[in-house]
């Protein structure tokens, strides 16, 4: 592959931007209680801030932020996060996926609320992790690199 | 055999013209889906949900509720679909080097 020049403007204003669209991604995140987002958004947004530095810094660089064998085991931990409340709730008495069961020592609408919390925490984590996988499959899968 | 495929696409989409003349209006009141009651006199299931979602949830965004509580197996599929493209991404596209230097899958 050809060697690119490390352009200062370019990696100069990635660099800036990337923390703010973290800082968004997790608002979207955890804010969707109360205005439209969730965790599908907040995943995407929070993979296009770690895709926006692999773009502009190189492969290499960005192994130190987000390491590409990462990807795939922390996607299945977030299938497992939703799995397993659903799980928890089975364990306690309830339905799967019926979160009002699960002891988080409040009302049992409260703890439905932070039931849906959980599940938007781990499809983040699988949304954004599985983003970042594929891009690295294809950018990896070129055949002159 | 290609005027029978173009005859076929068009037949086709004038049916499916035809048939959406006669859907309901978007936010028609008297649609039967739209109504409190459906046609067999038990509650629709979105007017369920406007009425009891703040209520068991407490949460405020009515979408969030109908996503991930009511609707959760659906989410927990949608998750599985995107983990499965990821991995088959994964078993397609990457290509590892061995020790030689060599590519191989």
């Amino acid at each position: 592959m050809e060697r690119r020049e490390d352009n200062p403007i370019v990696s100069l204003v990635s660099r800036t931007v990337s923390p703010f669209i973290m800082l968004f991604a997790l608002y979207v995140i955890f804010h969707g209680h109360y205005s439209p987002g969730g965790g599908f958004q907040g995943g995407t947004m929070l993979a296009a801030a770690f895709i926006l530095i692999r773009l502009s810094l190189g492969m290499e660089t960005s192994q130190l932020q987000f390491k590409s064998s990462w990807a795939t085991p922390l996607g299945s931990a977030g299938v497992l996060i939703y799995f397993g409340t659903g799980l928890v709730a089975l364990l306690f008495g309830g339905n799967f996926l019926d979160y009002g069961f699960i002891p988080f020592y409040a009302t049992v609408a409260e703890n439905r609320s932070i039931g849906i919390l959980c599940i938007e925490i781990g499809v983040a984590i699988a949304v954004m992790a599985i983003m970042v996988s594929i891009y690295d499959d294809l950018l990896r899968g070129s055949p002159d690199d | 055999m290609k005027i029978v495929n173009y005859l076929i696409m068009i037949i086709f989409s004038a049916l499916m013209i035809y048939a959406s003349l006669s859907l309901p209006d978007r936010g028609d009141a008297y649609a039967v889906l739209n109504k409190e009651k459906s046609l067999a006199e038990t509650q629709n299931a979105a007017s369920y949900y406007i009425h009891n979602a703040k209520k068991d949830a407490e949460t405020e965004n009515m979408v969030t509720v109908v996503l991930a509580d009511y609707r959760g197996y659906d989410t927990l599929g949608e998750e599985t679909v995107i983990l499965t493209a990821g991995l088959i991404c994964f078993l397609l596209l990457r290509i590892e080097k061995n020790k030689n230097g060599k590519k191989r899958r």
